[in-house]
């Protein structure tokens, strides 16, 4: 029966996980912490730095973490395949008629049409994660900060100013 | 004989197919775009399995479906060399190194989470994390988002996710309704 959910609920996933891993992170978000209680938000949030960290697209990492929580390999398994399935279907059957797709008026608008959905979604990730407890004190907001301000100016490797900012939480909340 | 040669060289392309992508999804840190070069150099210049036009057209697609860009173009390159069968293969190495990757933390970090030095490890980290969407924001922001009306329908969209916590899948639907409503006629 589980096996049947993480089916479901990633294959749902996986059909909306358009623009990009963090536009994903509020749909994952709805659905394992809020609806069906799979991971706490706290959990949730060390998902979304183990992502970061390992390699593969973030809506991936999660359901094979999600479904190894719930249901050991043959969970994880099926939730990897589910997050997977809409999209390769959908290519097995664009793949066909690729240019009439990419010039398709429908299509173009509905491109057109889905970017500002990605942008919120992506803002509205990031305001979750502060809400939620991810920045909690001045430290926090040091962090933060300084992290933010790395990568847009040094434009430094992302892994690296995230395992730095892990290294910096290791040393100054003892 | 013939046959046997023939099902060799198969199996052989078979393989070489499971062996680019999962080079290809070792080497995918943080985000899909960083690792179309390499699938462009491994397929199209390396291994000459599709064309370099075909390659372009296939990114296109692979960016306006959903699902990660890598997974994507995976399937779409296995596809063009050895059909259905070939997109599995693609798909499957793509994926595994990251789901190997996982299954191992999973298996060693539940067992540590609770060490102060691990949490406080991902409480440095979280405020990292946010940054790094914000920066997202800012530049998928500024490439999608190239007129008013749009930045007014991401606002609101942004202020009924916070506030009226409308299920995401809404508020793309709702987008791309306005899309279709709004976009040109021809």
């Amino acid at each position: 029966m589980i096996l049947i959910q993480l089916f479901l609920i990633f294959t749902q996933i996986g059909l909306f996980a358009f623009g990009g891993g963090y536009a994903i992170l509020p749909l994952i978000e709805k659905e394992i912490v809020n609806n069906f209680h799979w991971l706490t938000y706290k959990e949730f949030l060390e998902v979304v730095t183990i992502s970061q960290l390992t390699p593969g697209p973030i809506s991936i990492n999660a359901a094979t973490f999600v479904g190894y929580k719930i249901g050991g390999i043959l969970g994880s398994t099926v939730a990897t395949v589910s997050v997977c399935l809409p999209s390769v279907i959908i290519i097995l059957i664009v793949v066909k008629f690729l240019k009439k797709f990419e010039t398709n008026i429908w299509v173009t608008n509905i491109l057109k049409g889905l970017r500002p959905a990605v942008v919120a979604l992506i803002a509205s990730a990031a305001y979750s994660i502060v809400k939620g407890g991810g920045i909690s004190d001045i430290k926090g907001i040091i962090i933060g900060v300084v992290s933010f301000l790395l990568l847009r100016s040094k434009k430094l490797n992302p892994i690296l100013i995230l395992i730095l900012a892990g290294i910096v939480g290791v040393i100054v909340y003892i | 004989m013939n046959v046997k040669e023939d099902t060799k060289s198969k199996l052989d392309l078979l393989l070489s197919i499971f062996i680019v992508f999962f080079k290809i999804g070792v080497f995918t840190w943080g985000g899909g775009y960083c690792m179309l070069p390499l699938i462009k150099n491994e397929v199209v210049e390396k291994k000459k399995w599709i064309g370099s036009e075909d390659f372009i057209d296939g990114i296109g697609v692979s960016q306006s479906i959903p699902g990660p860009i890598a997974i994507n173009t995976a399937t779409f390159v296995g596809y063009r060399i050895y059909g259905t069968l070939g997109s599995i293969v693609a798909v499957t190495g793509a994926i595994l190194p990251s789901f190997a990757a996982i299954i191992l933390v999973a298996m060693f970090f539940l067992g540590f989470r609770e060490l102060t030095v691990v949490q406080n490890f991902f409480k440095g980290a979280n405020p990292a994390i946010v940054a790094l969407i914000v920066s997202a924001v800012i530049d998928i922001g500024r490439d999608a988002l190239k007129k008013y009306r749009e930045v007014i329908i991401a606002s609101i969209l942004l202020f009924l996710l916070l506030y009226f916590k409308i299920h995401p899948i809404l508020a793309i639907v709702i987008s791309v309704i306005l899309g279709l409503f709004l976009g040109e006629k021809k």
